[in-house]
């Protein structure tokens, strides 16, 4: 989602200058919030916006209403209302940094839970959502202010208790001091005052020189009770007088159950309570999900028939090769999606041409949280949904239409993720909360739906697969002239937010193909959109996932036509862009200085791969170090330098960064989604392989903060890792990978 | 009805024969810690301790443990080393989304009470439990810290 906001985020993103936050940048953030501030902070969260609406008063301006963020409890601490869900990132973490930085308590004090839904936390660019590696950056700002705003109410409220003028005053970790008359007082004394005074708008920010939190190693609020099972995801969730369900869905995707056919035995199994029909699926329900789970599994439907071929719906014939020979053979021109100088010219005059074509396959996301929800029709006639999910207000509206209900009857929980990944977007047939709602409408309970494993595979939304077809010309001496890369399919992006987001070219389908950074003169790039048949997603680090594989190895290719070494061939095509070369040579020396190698180790060759990726507002150098093993590749050390301008806590950002990498590193070894007749062929961690510990590399990161605009944290740490290890091994074999996952290559002992 | 220890504690599970324990956890007692991932004994987010040995729970049905003493998450830092492997777990900030730490600190009690002094290979035999957040290394150094 790296380009999902066509907005300006830079107003959003760029870190105060050192003598705190320039007029400038402040007043395009925080816009015309006054009216709001005076209207929304003396009502109670929640209510404010229907009262104040009603008088014609501006809606709040996202990020600025201490109430809607911020109780300061009578014991000093400090819930903080989070716009964003916490699913492993360390985003609550960050969040206490930043907000505790200005308000001035210690982020350990702080218990961050995600907010309900509500035009307050609308943080990114006017929407609310957890993805693109967007939570810190689209809010470290107005987080820093809303600190800041309630630290100047903090401090008013308690001159008027003092009796004392305000600038006598100074705030120490959770206490407002007056060190002339050595006397204090605890914020959570001062609170219930403070928040109803109207708070200024041009508060100080801290001078970021003497930050204490920002820019440490905080320790994440939420380890602890990760380590000792209390920590609650959405499958541990109970409400009273829950009933469980199982569900079986189509086998054929996009077909219906027309009738159950044994229903009455299915019925008398131990603990059921109900059987139904639902679309695309039957379920049962019963009081475990065990129980209900085999009762499932023994029902038996007729089903409609799917189509028997094709590519356009999940026929019987659909296969991952049948769509992949499709977006091959397409002939559709597509759009251009980058144009530069004049790439026909350069091909007819060049030295050299070479071709390739590269492919990656449907991913699954594969967290290990098999998503669940509870969905609870109350007697006053409003719905409890507690759902997974990366953006409240849009599952709160589809929650609404599910049940025929207005979004305002619909209050969404939003646990703790068990992992996402990006797998917990609205994705149509791939969200389980449509069918608790129905569930419960059917039953008069609160039911909670929980996806075996195998329905998980089998229905998760996936990364797509995906082709590219590249062409470069060369010079004489060996230097591109010309790329040419032509990219057919379809992106997440297109697909789910195409209504909101028209852009002729899907930025999610040919990021990571385009606006890179390196000084090939003539560029011509398109995309043909072919859509896919099966429920797309957004997967970590979305288009850049596959797309900086391609280019990166691809521009080894170019480096092996031209006898150039990769690593030279990228810093002379990135001599002005010093960004990129400081990170490059940042990543060499943090190898030990670059190598490519083969080279032996206790008696076995190894060799090394490097690559660039700019995802998500963050720069990348990546260099990998691999070896073979009985025909298999092994990976054994990872660098990685990561430039995402500025940061908010280095270990947060160097665990991202390693998760990351070690995700990149699983898709490009072993992952794939085959579709086989109509029908996923992995159902489970043993035909879907994913990294163990056997296979996780040493990962060393470094952090440059170049002072850009705040990037992603994430997503970043994934693209540069499958071309460097495509390329380590190219330079052990000599043969170069073009379709992923490596696991599919035989490749020769050395 | 079957009788089952747990925790030092005789509970009463209502379930039929074949049932795993980790649904009778989960459900039926209502001990939500230990995690269901993918029931197939392949993920060990399920792990529990079956008199002391590390034992993925999704795949036990529940007859086989009337004779036998089950420890859980929830009781982890009643034991010695389960605490010393939970204060470890802290201390090297190894969980990320967390769902699969519950299995991963049963399987490191488990070790550590077999190997106290487990070398980088024990380590990689005793700890196959997947993580899709990928902290393999800081869950390595999280039990070199434990032992130590």
């Amino acid at each position: 989602m790296n380009a999902l906001t066509p907005f300006d985020l830079d107003a959003a993103t760029q870190l105060p200058a050192p003598d705190g936050v320039s007029n400038l940048s402040r007043r395009r953030f925080l816009g015309v919030a006054a009216g709001a501030l005076v209207l929304g902070v003396a009502l109670p969260t929640g209510k404010a916006m229907a009262q104040a609406e009603g008088a014609g008063a501006i809606a709040p301006k996202p990020g600025t209403r201490v109430p809607a963020f911020l109780e300061i409890r009578p014991d000093g601490t400090v819930k903080l209302l989070s716009p964003f869900i916490e699913g492993g990132q360390g985003i609550n973490t960050a969040l206490a940094q930043i907000v505790g930085e200005e308000l001035d308590v210690t982020p350990e004090r702080f218990v961050v839970e995600c907010a309900p839904p509500g035009p307050d936390y609308a943080l990114v660019n006017g929407l609310r959502l957890t993805g693109g590696s967007f939570s810190t950056r689209s809010s470290y700002a107005a987080m820093r202010r809303l600190g800041a705003t309630a630290r100047e109410m903090l401090i008013r409220a308690a001159a008027a208790k003092l009796k004392v003028q305000d600038g006598e005053l100074a705030t120490e970790d959770g206490k407002v001091v007056h060190a002339a008359s050595s006397r204090s007082i605890g914020y959570g004394e001062l609170a219930g005052e403070a928040l109803l005074l109207q708070p200024k708008e041009d508060v100080a920010l801290r001078d970021p020189k003497t930050f204490r939190y920002i820019r440490q190693p905080v320790a994440r609020l939420d380890v602890r009770d990760k380590s000792t099972g209390r920590a609650i995801y959405a499958i541990d969730q109970k409400v009273e007088g829950m009933l469980y369900a199982a569900v079986q869905h189509a086998a054929a995707f996009g077909t219906e159950p027309k009738a159950l056919l044994n229903e009455a035995d299915v019925k008398a199994m131990p603990g059921v309570h109900s059987v139904h029909l639902l679309p695309g699926a039957i379920a049962v329900t019963a009081d475990t999900w065990w129980r209900a789970c085999k009762a499932v599994e023994a029902l038996k439907a007729d089903w409609s028939t799917p189509a028997a071929q094709g590519v356009d719906t999940v026929s019987a014939g659909f296969s991952s090769e049948a769509m992949l020979a499709a977006l091959k053979a397409s002939a559709d021109p597509g759009l251009p999606s980058e144009t530069e100088g004049d790439a026909d010219a350069a091909f007819a005059k060049a030295a050299k041409v070479i071709e390739a074509d590269y492919d990656a396959p449907y991913l699954a996301h594969a967290q290990l949280e098999p998503p669940s929800s509870i969905a609870r029709m109350n007697a006053d006639g409003t719905l409890d949904l507690w759902v997974p999910n990366q953006m409240p207000e849009l599952f709160q509206m589809i929650a609404g239409q599910t049940a025929g209900l207005t979004p305002d009857k619909v209050k969404i929980h939003s646990p703790l993720l068990g992992g996402f990944f990006g797998r917990h977007f609205m994705y149509g047939p791939a969200n389980p909360f449509p069918q608790a709602i129905l569930l419960a409408k059917a039953t008069g309970r609160p039911v909670k739906v929980l996806w075996s494993r195998e329905e998980e595979f089998l229905n998760d939304a996936i990364r797509p697969l995906s082709f590219s077809r590249f062409r470069a010309a060369l010079d004489g001496a060996g230097n591109p002239t010309a790329i040419d890369v032509r990219t057919v399919g379809e992106g997440p992006i297109g697909r789910w937010f195409g209504a909101i987001f028209k852009a002729p070219v899907d930025s999610s389908a040919v990021e990571g193909i385009v606006e890179k950074p390196y000084a090939i003169p003539n560029r011509k790039m398109a995309f043909a959109k072919l859509p896919h048949p099966v429920t797309i997603a957004f997967w970590r680090s979305v288009g850049h996932s596959m797309n900086d594989f391609f280019y990166e190895s691809f521009l080894d290719e170019i480096a092996a036509a031209g006898n150039n070494d990769p690593y030279a061939l990228r810093l002379a095509l990135l001599k002005d862009k010093p960004r990129h070369l400081t990170l490059l040579k940042t990543v060499a020396e943090l190898s030990g200085g670059w190598t490519r190698g083969p080279y032996e180790v206790d008696g076995v060759k190894r060799a090394r791969g490097v690559a660039l990726a700019s995802p998500f507002g963050s720069e990348t150098a990546t260099i990998a170090e691999a070896s073979i093993e009985d025909g298999a590749a092994r990976v054994h050390r990872l660098w990685i330098a990561i430039d995402p301008g500025s940061i908010v806590n280095p270990a947060i950002v160097k665990a991202q960064v390693e998760s990351a990498a070690a995700l990149g590193l699983s898709s490009a070894l072993f992952e794939q989604v085959v579709y086989k007749d109509g029908v996923r062929q992995q159902k489970n961690y043993d035909s879907y392989k994913i990294l163990a510990r056997d296979h996780m590399p040493e990962v060393h990161v470094a952090i440059v903060e170049s002072g850009a605009p705040m990037g992603g944290i994430g997503e970043p740490g994934l693209p540069g890792v499958p071309p460097a290890v495509a390329n380590a091994l190219a330079a052990l074999t000599g043969e170069r990978i073009r379709s992923l996952p490596i696991a599919k290559a035989k490749l020769s002992g050395v | 009805m079957y009788d089952v220890d747990i925790n030092g504690k005789i509970l009463k599970a209502d379930a039929e024969p074949g049932t795993p324990l980790l649904w009778v956890l989960r459900d039926t007692l209502g001990m939500t810690g230990t995690k269901y991932g993918c029931g197939i004994a392949q993920c060990g987010a399920c792990t529990v301790l079956v008199d002391g040995q590390a034992t993925r729970s999704c795949q036990l049905p529940i007859e086989a443990v009337e004779q036998s003493k089950i420890t859980t998450i929830e009781a982890i830092e009643q034991d010695e080393i389960g605490r010393k492997v939970v204060e470890a777990w802290v201390a090297a900030q190894v969980p990320q989304c967390g769902y699969c730490q519950s299995g991963q600190v049963m399987a490191a009690t488990a070790l550590l009470k077999e190997t106290p002094r487990p070398t980088d290979a024990d380590i990689s035999d005793a700890m196959s439990n997947l993580c899709r957040c990928g902290t393999y290394n800081a869950i390595a150094a999280a039990v070199r810290r434990a032992a130590a």
